[in-house]
Protein backbone atom coordinates (compact mmCIF):
# COMPACT_ATOMS: atom_id res chain seq x y z
CA UNK A 1 0.00 0.00 0.00
CA UNK A 2 1.25 3.50 -0.78
CA UNK A 3 0.83 6.51 1.48
CA UNK A 4 -1.68 7.98 -0.97
CA UNK A 5 -3.76 4.81 -0.82
CA UNK A 6 -3.62 4.91 2.96
CA UNK A 7 -4.79 8.53 3.03
CA UNK A 8 -7.55 7.54 0.66
CA UNK A 9 -8.64 4.64 2.90
CA UNK A 10 -8.71 6.88 5.96
CA UNK A 11 -10.86 9.46 4.20
CA UNK A 12 -13.77 6.97 4.17
CA UNK A 13 -13.65 6.43 7.92
CA UNK A 14 -15.87 8.32 10.33
CA UNK A 15 -15.26 9.11 14.00
CA UNK A 16 -12.44 7.92 16.22
CA UNK A 17 -13.85 4.40 16.58
CA UNK A 18 -13.70 3.55 12.88
CA UNK A 19 -10.36 5.30 12.43
CA UNK A 20 -8.70 3.49 15.28
CA UNK A 21 -10.29 0.15 14.39
CA UNK A 22 -8.43 0.51 11.13
CA UNK A 23 -5.26 1.58 12.98
CA UNK A 24 -5.44 -1.57 15.13
CA UNK A 25 -6.03 -3.63 11.99
CA UNK A 26 -2.88 -2.20 10.41
CA UNK A 27 -1.05 -3.13 13.63
CA UNK A 28 -2.25 -6.71 13.33
CA UNK A 29 -0.81 -6.86 9.82
CA UNK A 30 2.54 -5.35 10.86
CA UNK A 31 5.52 -7.41 9.78
CA UNK A 32 6.56 -9.22 12.98
CA UNK A 33 9.67 -8.18 14.89
CA UNK A 34 11.83 -11.09 15.94
CA UNK A 35 11.51 -11.61 19.74
CA UNK A 36 15.29 -11.48 20.11
CA UNK A 37 15.21 -7.76 19.31
CA UNK A 38 12.79 -6.98 22.15
CA UNK A 39 15.58 -5.82 24.43
CA UNK A 40 16.62 -2.52 25.98
CA UNK A 41 19.10 -2.04 23.15
CA UNK A 42 16.30 -1.58 20.59
CA UNK A 43 13.84 0.17 22.86
CA UNK A 44 12.64 3.66 21.99
CA UNK A 45 12.76 5.82 25.12
CA UNK A 46 10.07 8.17 26.31
CA UNK A 47 7.10 5.88 25.82
CA UNK A 48 4.54 4.75 28.40
CA UNK A 49 4.28 1.45 26.56
CA UNK A 50 7.23 -0.56 25.33
CA UNK A 51 8.27 0.34 21.80
CA UNK A 52 11.07 -1.27 19.78
CA UNK A 53 12.59 -0.15 16.50
CA UNK A 54 15.19 -2.06 14.48
CA UNK A 55 16.68 -0.68 11.23
CA UNK A 56 17.99 -2.72 8.32
CA UNK A 57 19.82 -1.12 5.46
CA UNK A 58 20.51 -2.75 2.09
CA UNK A 59 21.97 -0.96 -0.93
CA UNK A 60 21.31 2.38 0.73
CA UNK A 61 17.63 1.61 1.26
CA UNK A 62 16.13 1.43 4.75
CA UNK A 63 13.78 -1.18 6.09
CA UNK A 64 12.54 -0.78 9.65
CA UNK A 65 10.96 -3.34 11.95
CA UNK A 66 8.98 -2.28 14.99
CA UNK A 67 6.59 -3.43 17.67
CA UNK A 68 4.80 -2.36 20.86
CA UNK A 69 2.88 -4.03 23.68
CA UNK A 70 0.09 -1.45 23.28
CA UNK A 71 -2.08 -2.26 20.27
CA UNK A 72 -2.99 1.29 19.31
CA UNK A 73 0.68 2.22 19.38
CA UNK A 74 1.47 -0.85 17.29
CA UNK A 75 -1.00 0.38 14.67
CA UNK A 76 0.61 3.82 14.60
CA UNK A 77 4.01 2.13 14.23
CA UNK A 78 2.64 0.25 11.20
CA UNK A 79 1.69 3.59 9.62
CA UNK A 80 5.05 5.19 10.40
CA UNK A 81 6.89 2.24 8.91
CA UNK A 82 4.68 2.31 5.81
CA UNK A 83 5.73 5.94 5.39
CA UNK A 84 9.47 5.39 5.96
CA UNK A 85 10.18 1.90 4.65
CA UNK A 86 12.06 1.26 1.41
CA UNK A 87 13.39 4.79 1.27
CA UNK A 88 16.91 6.15 1.00
CA UNK A 89 18.42 8.41 3.65
CA UNK A 90 17.79 11.43 1.40
CA UNK A 91 14.16 10.48 0.86
CA UNK A 92 13.66 9.95 4.61
CA UNK A 93 15.03 13.40 5.33
CA UNK A 94 12.52 15.01 2.96
CA UNK A 95 9.42 13.30 4.37
CA UNK A 96 7.02 15.61 6.23
CA UNK A 97 5.45 13.02 8.50
CA UNK A 98 3.28 15.50 10.41
CA UNK A 99 1.67 16.60 7.15
CA UNK A 100 0.78 12.99 6.33
CA UNK A 101 -0.64 12.42 9.82
CA UNK A 102 -2.77 15.55 9.46
CA UNK A 103 -4.14 14.13 6.20
CA UNK A 104 -4.88 10.86 7.97
CA UNK A 105 -6.58 12.71 10.83
CA UNK A 106 -4.17 11.09 13.29
CA UNK A 107 -2.00 14.11 14.10
CA UNK A 108 -2.79 13.83 17.83
CA UNK A 109 -0.38 10.89 17.90
CA UNK A 110 2.59 13.04 16.96
CA UNK A 111 2.25 15.89 19.45
CA UNK A 112 5.16 16.19 21.90
CA UNK A 113 2.81 16.12 24.90
CA UNK A 114 1.41 12.69 24.00
CA UNK A 115 3.55 10.23 25.84
CA UNK A 116 3.10 7.40 23.36
CA UNK A 117 6.64 7.89 22.08
CA UNK A 118 5.75 8.10 18.41
CA UNK A 119 7.61 11.35 18.02
CA UNK A 120 10.68 9.75 19.61
CA UNK A 121 10.34 6.92 17.13
CA UNK A 122 10.26 9.29 14.15
CA UNK A 123 13.28 11.09 15.63
CA UNK A 124 15.12 7.78 15.86
CA UNK A 125 14.35 6.91 12.23
CA UNK A 126 15.69 10.31 11.17
CA UNK A 127 18.83 9.76 13.24
CA UNK A 128 19.48 6.38 11.62
CA UNK A 129 19.03 7.98 8.20
CA UNK A 130 21.25 10.96 9.05
CA UNK A 131 24.01 8.64 10.31
CA UNK A 132 23.96 6.73 7.02
CA UNK A 133 24.36 9.76 4.77
CA UNK B 1 -23.07 15.97 54.64
CA UNK B 2 -22.51 18.57 51.94
CA UNK B 3 -24.23 18.69 48.59
CA UNK B 4 -21.60 17.64 46.06
CA UNK B 5 -23.41 19.33 43.15
CA UNK B 6 -23.38 22.65 45.01
CA UNK B 7 -19.73 22.55 46.01
CA UNK B 8 -18.68 21.52 42.48
CA UNK B 9 -19.59 25.07 41.45
CA UNK B 10 -16.57 26.23 43.48
CA UNK B 11 -14.21 24.45 41.04
CA UNK B 12 -13.98 26.41 37.79
CA UNK B 13 -12.12 23.74 35.87
CA UNK B 14 -14.66 21.01 36.61
CA UNK B 15 -17.35 23.15 35.05
CA UNK B 16 -15.45 23.86 31.88
CA UNK B 17 -16.08 21.59 28.92
CA UNK B 18 -13.00 19.98 27.38
CA UNK B 19 -13.11 19.34 23.62
CA UNK B 20 -16.58 20.88 23.77
CA UNK B 21 -18.00 18.17 26.03
CA UNK B 22 -18.45 17.64 29.79
CA UNK B 23 -15.25 16.65 31.47
CA UNK B 24 -14.87 13.86 34.02
CA UNK B 25 -11.84 14.25 36.27
CA UNK B 26 -10.78 11.06 38.00
CA UNK B 27 -7.14 11.85 38.66
CA UNK B 28 -7.29 13.66 42.00
CA UNK B 29 -4.69 11.26 43.42
CA UNK B 30 -2.18 12.79 41.02
CA UNK B 31 -3.32 16.35 41.72
CA UNK B 32 -6.57 17.91 42.88
CA UNK B 33 -8.51 20.70 41.18
CA UNK B 34 -8.65 24.05 42.98
CA UNK B 35 -11.64 25.88 44.38
CA UNK B 36 -12.21 29.53 43.50
CA UNK B 37 -11.53 30.46 47.15
CA UNK B 38 -7.89 29.36 46.80
CA UNK B 39 -7.48 31.18 43.49
CA UNK B 40 -9.08 34.34 44.88
CA UNK B 41 -6.91 34.34 47.98
CA UNK B 42 -3.71 34.01 45.98
CA UNK B 43 -4.80 36.72 43.56
CA UNK B 44 -5.67 38.96 46.50
CA UNK B 45 -2.21 38.48 47.99
CA UNK B 46 -0.47 39.27 44.71
CA UNK B 47 -2.64 42.32 44.10
CA UNK B 48 -2.63 43.88 47.55
CA UNK B 49 0.07 42.77 50.01
CA UNK B 50 2.71 40.95 48.01
CA UNK B 51 6.26 41.40 49.33
CA UNK B 52 8.93 39.09 50.68
CA UNK B 53 7.92 37.88 54.15
CA UNK B 54 10.32 38.10 57.12
CA UNK B 55 12.49 40.71 55.41
CA UNK B 56 10.99 44.16 54.90
CA UNK B 57 10.25 46.70 57.57
CA UNK B 58 7.30 48.24 55.77
CA UNK B 59 3.56 47.70 56.00
CA UNK B 60 2.89 45.17 53.26
CA UNK B 61 5.93 43.05 54.06
CA UNK B 62 4.70 42.85 57.62
CA UNK B 63 1.21 41.94 56.36
CA UNK B 64 2.77 39.30 54.16
CA UNK B 65 4.71 37.90 57.13
CA UNK B 66 1.47 37.79 59.14
CA UNK B 67 -0.36 35.93 56.36
CA UNK B 68 2.51 33.49 55.90
CA UNK B 69 2.65 32.70 59.62
CA UNK B 70 -1.17 32.44 59.75
CA UNK B 71 -0.87 29.87 56.98
CA UNK B 72 1.49 27.90 59.19
CA UNK B 73 -1.11 28.03 61.98
CA UNK B 74 -3.79 26.75 59.59
CA UNK B 75 -1.60 23.76 58.68
CA UNK B 76 -1.01 23.24 62.41
CA UNK B 77 -4.76 23.21 62.99
CA UNK B 78 -5.41 20.92 60.00
CA UNK B 79 -3.19 18.17 61.40
CA UNK B 80 -3.68 19.14 65.08
CA UNK B 81 0.00 19.76 65.80
CA UNK B 82 0.88 21.03 69.25
CA UNK B 83 2.93 24.00 68.01
CA UNK B 84 3.01 26.08 64.83
CA UNK B 85 6.82 25.86 64.83
CA UNK B 86 6.46 22.13 64.19
CA UNK B 87 5.28 22.95 60.65
CA UNK B 88 7.93 23.46 58.00
CA UNK B 89 6.92 24.64 54.55
CA UNK B 90 8.63 22.67 51.80
CA UNK B 91 8.31 22.47 48.02
CA UNK B 92 6.18 19.34 48.27
CA UNK B 93 5.93 16.09 50.24
CA UNK B 94 8.92 14.71 48.35
CA UNK B 95 11.09 17.51 49.69
CA UNK B 96 9.64 17.01 53.18
CA UNK B 97 10.74 13.37 53.15
CA UNK B 98 14.11 14.19 51.61
CA UNK B 99 14.66 16.75 54.36
CA UNK B 100 13.91 14.18 57.05
CA UNK B 101 16.02 11.46 55.44
CA UNK B 102 18.99 13.78 54.86
CA UNK B 103 18.88 15.73 58.12
CA UNK B 104 17.49 13.29 60.70
CA UNK B 105 18.75 10.21 58.84
CA UNK B 106 22.17 11.69 58.21
CA UNK B 107 22.54 12.49 61.88
CA UNK B 108 21.04 9.34 63.40
CA UNK B 109 21.63 6.42 61.04
CA UNK B 110 24.75 4.31 61.07
CA UNK B 111 25.93 0.87 59.97
CA UNK B 112 23.83 -1.87 61.53
CA UNK B 113 20.71 0.34 61.78
CA UNK B 114 17.60 -0.36 59.78
CA UNK B 115 15.00 1.81 58.05
CA UNK B 116 11.68 -0.01 57.72
CA UNK B 117 9.23 0.82 54.92
CA UNK B 118 6.23 -0.99 53.43
CA UNK B 119 6.12 -2.62 49.99
CA UNK B 120 3.52 -0.09 48.96
CA UNK B 121 5.58 3.10 49.23
CA UNK B 122 5.64 5.81 46.58
CA UNK B 123 9.13 6.46 45.19
CA UNK B 124 9.15 9.62 47.34
CA UNK B 125 9.08 7.53 50.51
CA UNK B 126 11.49 4.93 49.19
CA UNK B 127 14.30 6.48 47.17
CA UNK B 128 15.35 9.11 49.80
CA UNK B 129 15.69 6.29 52.36
CA UNK B 130 17.52 4.08 49.90
CA UNK B 131 19.93 6.93 49.32
CA UNK B 132 20.56 7.82 52.98
CA UNK B 133 21.03 4.12 53.76
CA UNK B 134 23.69 3.93 51.05
CA UNK B 135 25.39 7.02 52.52
CA UNK B 136 25.28 5.94 56.18
CA UNK B 137 25.63 2.17 55.80
CA UNK B 138 22.19 1.51 57.29
CA UNK B 139 19.94 -1.12 55.76
CA UNK B 140 16.59 -0.53 54.04
CA UNK B 141 14.12 -3.22 55.08
CA UNK B 142 10.75 -3.71 53.38
CA UNK B 143 7.73 -5.35 55.01
CA UNK B 144 5.23 -7.02 52.67
CA UNK B 145 1.54 -6.47 52.04
CA UNK B 146 -0.80 -9.34 51.11
CA UNK B 147 -1.83 -10.22 47.56
CA UNK B 148 -4.91 -8.05 47.85
CA UNK B 149 -2.84 -5.19 49.23
CA UNK B 150 -3.77 -5.60 52.86
CA UNK B 151 -1.57 -4.62 55.84
CA UNK B 152 -0.73 -7.60 58.05
CA UNK B 153 0.31 -6.72 61.58
CA UNK B 154 2.21 -9.98 62.13
CA UNK B 155 4.24 -9.38 58.96
CA UNK B 156 5.04 -5.84 60.05
CA UNK B 157 6.13 -6.97 63.53
CA UNK B 158 8.34 -9.65 61.99
CA UNK B 159 10.46 -6.96 60.38
CA UNK B 160 10.41 -4.49 63.26
CA UNK B 161 13.31 -4.91 65.68
CA UNK B 162 15.60 -2.98 67.99
CA UNK B 163 17.75 -2.33 64.90
CA UNK B 164 14.89 -0.35 63.36
CA UNK B 165 15.59 3.37 63.77
CA UNK B 166 12.70 4.72 61.74
CA UNK B 167 9.54 3.35 60.15
CA UNK B 168 8.49 5.31 57.06
CA UNK B 169 5.04 4.36 55.93
CA UNK B 170 2.24 5.69 53.79
CA UNK B 171 -1.10 6.51 55.40
CA UNK B 172 -2.83 5.49 52.15
CA UNK B 173 -1.20 3.78 49.19
CA UNK B 174 -1.45 5.71 45.92
CA UNK B 175 -1.69 2.40 44.03
CA UNK B 176 -3.67 0.06 46.27
CA UNK B 177 -5.74 2.58 48.20
CA UNK B 178 -4.91 0.61 51.36
CA UNK B 179 -5.07 2.68 54.53
CA UNK B 180 -2.45 1.64 57.04
CA UNK B 181 -3.29 1.50 60.78
CA UNK B 182 -1.07 4.38 61.82
CA UNK B 183 -1.63 4.26 65.58
CA UNK B 184 -0.89 0.57 65.72
CA UNK B 185 2.28 1.05 63.66
CA UNK B 186 3.43 4.02 65.73
CA UNK B 187 2.86 2.30 69.06
CA UNK B 188 4.78 -0.80 67.98
CA UNK B 189 7.57 1.28 66.45
CA UNK B 190 7.97 3.44 69.55
CA UNK B 191 8.06 0.34 71.73
CA UNK B 192 10.93 -0.88 69.56
CA UNK B 193 12.67 2.47 69.98
CA UNK B 194 12.05 3.63 66.40
CA UNK B 195 10.73 6.92 65.06
CA UNK B 196 7.84 7.07 62.59
CA UNK B 197 7.39 9.13 59.45
CA UNK B 198 3.96 9.14 57.81
CA UNK B 199 3.52 9.94 54.12
CA UNK B 200 0.02 11.44 54.26
CA UNK B 201 -0.22 12.68 50.65
CA UNK B 202 -3.16 10.48 49.63
CA UNK B 203 -4.75 10.23 53.05
CA UNK B 204 -4.94 14.02 53.42
CA UNK B 205 -7.15 14.27 50.32
CA UNK B 206 -10.09 12.82 52.23
CA UNK B 207 -9.27 12.37 55.89
CA UNK B 208 -8.88 14.07 59.20
CA UNK B 209 -5.30 13.88 60.47
CA UNK B 210 -4.40 14.21 64.13
CA UNK B 211 -0.64 13.95 64.61
CA UNK B 212 -0.95 14.04 68.39
CA UNK B 213 -3.37 11.15 68.35
CA UNK B 214 -1.29 9.15 65.85
CA UNK B 215 1.80 10.20 67.81
CA UNK B 216 3.96 10.01 64.67
CA UNK B 217 7.29 11.85 64.77
CA UNK B 218 7.13 13.19 61.23
CA UNK B 219 4.35 13.61 58.70
CA UNK B 220 4.53 14.87 55.13
CA UNK B 221 1.89 16.05 52.71
CA UNK B 222 1.56 18.38 49.74
CA UNK B 223 -0.81 21.25 48.98
CA UNK B 224 -1.56 20.34 45.40
CA UNK B 225 -3.45 17.21 46.48
CA UNK B 226 -5.37 19.02 49.23
CA UNK B 227 -7.04 21.40 46.77
CA UNK B 228 -4.28 24.00 47.07
CA UNK B 229 -1.61 25.25 44.66
CA UNK B 230 1.40 23.35 43.35
CA UNK B 231 4.87 24.21 44.60
CA UNK B 232 4.35 23.89 48.33
CA UNK B 233 3.98 21.15 50.91
CA UNK B 234 4.52 20.68 54.61
CA UNK B 235 6.64 18.64 56.95
CA UNK B 236 5.43 18.14 60.47
CA UNK B 237 8.03 17.11 63.03
CA UNK B 238 7.81 16.94 66.81
CA UNK B 239 9.47 20.09 68.15
CA UNK B 240 11.93 18.26 70.39
CA UNK B 241 13.14 16.21 67.39
CA UNK B 242 13.30 19.06 64.86
CA UNK B 243 15.22 21.21 67.36
CA UNK B 244 18.06 18.71 67.41
CA UNK B 245 18.27 18.23 63.65
CA UNK B 246 20.91 19.96 61.51
CA UNK B 247 19.83 22.24 58.63
CA UNK B 248 19.03 20.61 55.29
CA UNK B 249 19.72 23.57 53.02
CA UNK B 250 21.66 26.74 53.70
CA UNK B 251 21.10 30.39 52.82
CA UNK B 252 18.97 33.34 53.76
CA UNK B 253 16.41 33.44 56.58
CA UNK B 254 17.65 30.22 58.21
CA UNK B 255 20.54 31.85 60.06
CA UNK B 256 21.04 33.54 63.37
CA UNK B 257 24.45 35.15 63.03
CA UNK B 258 26.78 35.00 60.04
CA UNK B 259 30.46 35.89 59.76
CA UNK B 260 32.93 34.82 57.09
CA UNK B 261 34.24 32.26 59.54
CA UNK B 262 31.14 30.81 61.12
CA UNK B 263 27.34 30.77 61.05
CA UNK B 264 24.87 29.98 63.78
CA UNK B 265 21.47 28.81 62.71
CA UNK B 266 17.98 30.05 63.48
CA UNK B 267 15.55 28.15 65.63
CA UNK B 268 12.82 26.00 64.03
CA UNK B 269 10.94 26.36 61.73
CA UNK B 270 13.12 29.03 60.06
CA UNK B 271 16.20 26.76 60.26
CA UNK B 272 14.58 24.50 57.66
CA UNK B 273 13.23 27.21 55.37
CA UNK B 274 16.31 28.51 53.59
CA UNK B 275 15.75 31.21 51.00
CA UNK B 276 12.60 33.03 49.94
CA UNK B 277 9.72 30.65 50.59
CA UNK B 278 6.84 29.87 48.24
CA UNK B 279 4.91 32.33 50.35
CA UNK B 280 1.84 32.92 48.17
CA UNK B 281 1.55 29.18 47.63
CA UNK B 282 1.76 28.55 51.38
CA UNK B 283 -1.07 31.04 51.89
CA UNK B 284 -3.00 29.30 49.10
CA UNK B 285 -2.31 25.96 50.75
CA UNK B 286 -3.87 27.22 53.97
CA UNK B 287 -6.90 28.40 52.02
CA UNK B 288 -7.34 24.92 50.50
CA UNK B 289 -7.14 23.37 53.96
CA UNK B 290 -9.66 25.91 55.29
CA UNK B 291 -11.96 24.96 52.42
CA UNK B 292 -11.73 21.32 53.50
CA UNK B 293 -12.24 22.16 57.18
CA UNK B 294 -15.29 24.26 56.29
CA UNK B 295 -16.83 21.29 54.47
CA UNK B 296 -15.87 19.15 57.44
CA UNK B 297 -13.27 16.39 57.19
CA UNK B 298 -15.80 13.88 58.51
CA UNK B 299 -18.19 14.83 55.71
CA UNK B 300 -15.43 14.55 53.10
CA UNK B 301 -14.52 11.13 54.42
CA UNK B 302 -18.15 9.97 54.45
CA UNK B 303 -18.57 11.17 50.86
CA UNK B 304 -15.42 9.31 49.84
CA UNK B 305 -16.39 6.08 51.58
CA UNK B 306 -19.84 6.09 50.00
CA UNK B 307 -18.26 6.57 46.56
CA UNK B 308 -15.58 3.92 47.22
CA UNK B 309 -18.36 1.38 47.74
CA UNK B 310 -20.22 2.57 44.63
CA UNK B 311 -17.07 2.60 42.46
CA UNK B 312 -16.07 -0.88 43.63
CA UNK B 313 -19.51 -2.18 42.72
CA UNK B 314 -19.53 -0.53 39.27
CA UNK B 315 -16.00 -1.61 38.37
CA UNK B 316 -16.84 -5.20 39.28
CA UNK B 317 -19.60 -5.09 36.67
CA UNK B 318 -17.11 -4.44 33.84
CA UNK B 319 -16.28 -7.72 32.09
CA UNK B 320 -12.81 -9.10 32.94
CA UNK B 321 -11.89 -6.06 35.04
CA UNK B 322 -9.62 -6.75 37.99
CA UNK B 323 -9.21 -4.20 40.77
CA UNK B 324 -5.65 -4.26 42.09
CA UNK B 325 -5.78 -3.56 45.81
CA UNK B 326 -8.94 -4.63 47.60
CA UNK B 327 -8.05 -4.11 51.24
CA UNK B 328 -10.95 -3.74 53.65
CA UNK B 329 -9.63 -0.35 54.73
CA UNK B 330 -9.49 1.27 51.29
CA UNK B 331 -9.62 4.89 50.18
CA UNK B 332 -10.64 6.44 46.86
CA UNK B 333 -7.87 5.05 44.68
CA UNK B 334 -8.63 2.35 42.11
CA UNK B 335 -5.92 0.71 40.08
CA UNK B 336 -7.28 -1.80 37.62
CA UNK B 337 -6.57 -3.92 34.58
CA UNK B 338 -8.82 -5.45 31.93
CA UNK B 339 -7.33 -8.67 30.58
CA UNK B 340 -4.01 -7.81 28.92
CA UNK B 341 -5.26 -4.58 27.39
CA UNK B 342 -2.44 -2.09 27.78
CA UNK B 343 -3.44 0.68 30.23
CA UNK B 344 -2.29 3.24 27.69
CA UNK B 345 -4.75 1.80 25.15
CA UNK B 346 -7.49 1.94 27.78
CA UNK B 347 -6.68 5.51 28.67
CA UNK B 348 -6.77 6.45 25.00
CA UNK B 349 -10.38 5.34 24.66
CA UNK B 350 -11.28 6.94 28.01
CA UNK B 351 -9.75 10.21 26.85
CA UNK B 352 -11.89 10.05 23.71
CA UNK B 353 -14.83 9.87 26.11
CA UNK B 354 -13.41 12.90 28.00
CA UNK B 355 -12.50 10.93 31.10
CA UNK B 356 -9.19 11.73 32.78
CA UNK B 357 -7.43 8.83 34.47
CA UNK B 358 -3.77 8.06 35.03
CA UNK B 359 -1.78 5.17 33.62
CA UNK B 360 1.72 3.85 34.22
CA UNK B 361 3.64 2.84 37.33
CA UNK B 362 2.34 5.75 39.42
CA UNK B 363 5.80 6.58 40.79
CA UNK B 364 5.57 3.36 42.78
CA UNK B 365 7.16 0.85 40.42
CA UNK B 366 8.03 -1.81 43.04
CA UNK B 367 4.47 -2.25 44.30
CA UNK B 368 3.01 -2.29 40.77
CA UNK B 369 5.51 -5.06 39.93
CA UNK B 370 4.80 -6.79 43.25
CA UNK B 371 1.13 -7.02 42.28
CA UNK B 372 2.14 -8.60 38.96
CA UNK B 373 2.01 -5.66 36.54
CA UNK B 374 4.34 -3.21 34.84
CA UNK B 375 1.65 -0.62 34.24
CA UNK B 376 -1.86 -0.02 35.57
CA UNK B 377 -4.80 2.27 34.89
CA UNK B 378 -5.91 4.32 37.90
CA UNK B 379 -9.10 6.22 38.64
CA UNK B 380 -9.16 8.26 41.83
CA UNK B 381 -11.78 10.23 43.70
CA UNK B 382 -11.90 13.70 45.22
CA UNK B 383 -14.31 15.58 47.45
CA UNK B 384 -16.06 16.83 44.30
CA UNK B 385 -16.44 13.45 42.56
CA UNK B 386 -20.03 12.41 41.84
CA UNK B 387 -21.80 9.13 41.15
CA UNK B 388 -22.30 10.47 37.62
CA UNK B 389 -18.52 10.68 37.22
CA UNK B 390 -18.28 7.03 38.23
CA UNK B 391 -21.13 6.13 35.85
CA UNK B 392 -19.33 7.90 33.01
CA UNK B 393 -16.19 5.89 33.81
CA UNK B 394 -18.22 2.70 33.86
CA UNK B 395 -19.85 3.41 30.48
CA UNK B 396 -16.51 4.30 28.92
CA UNK B 397 -14.89 1.13 30.29
CA UNK B 398 -17.72 -0.98 28.86
CA UNK B 399 -17.12 0.69 25.50
CA UNK B 400 -13.36 0.23 25.74
CA UNK B 401 -13.63 -3.42 26.77
CA UNK B 402 -15.88 -4.09 23.79
CA UNK B 403 -13.68 -2.08 21.42
CA UNK B 404 -10.57 -4.07 22.30
CA UNK B 405 -12.41 -7.39 22.41
CA UNK B 406 -13.64 -6.89 18.85
CA UNK B 407 -10.44 -5.47 17.38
Amino acid sequence: MTVDELVDNFSFLDGWEEKYQYVIDLGHKLEPLDEKFKTDEWKVNGCQSQVWLVPKIKDGVFHFYGDSDAILVKGIIAIILLIYNNKSADEIKKIDVTKIFVKLGLEENLTPSRRNGMLSMVEKIRQYAAAAR
Amino acid sequence: MYDVYTIRKDFPLLNKPVNGRPFVYLDTSASAQKPQQVLDKMMFVYQTIYANPHRGSYTISEQMTTEYELARQTVQKFINAKHAREIIFTRNATEAINLTAASWGGQNLKKGDEVLISQAEHHANLVPWQHICAVTGAKLVVFPVTNNGEFREDEFLKYLSDKTKIVAVTAMSNVLGTMFPLKKITTAAHNAGAKVLVDACQFAVHHHIDVQDIDCDFLAFSAHKTYGPSGVGALYGKAEILQNMPPYQFGGDMVDNVTYEKTTFADIPARFEAGTPASVQAIGMAEGLKYMMNLGLNNIEAHEQELVAYTTQKLQEVPDLKIVGTAKEKGGVFCFAIRDIHPQDLAFVLNKENIAIRTGHHCAQPIVNRMGYTSLARASLGLYTTREDVDALFNALIKAEKFFREN
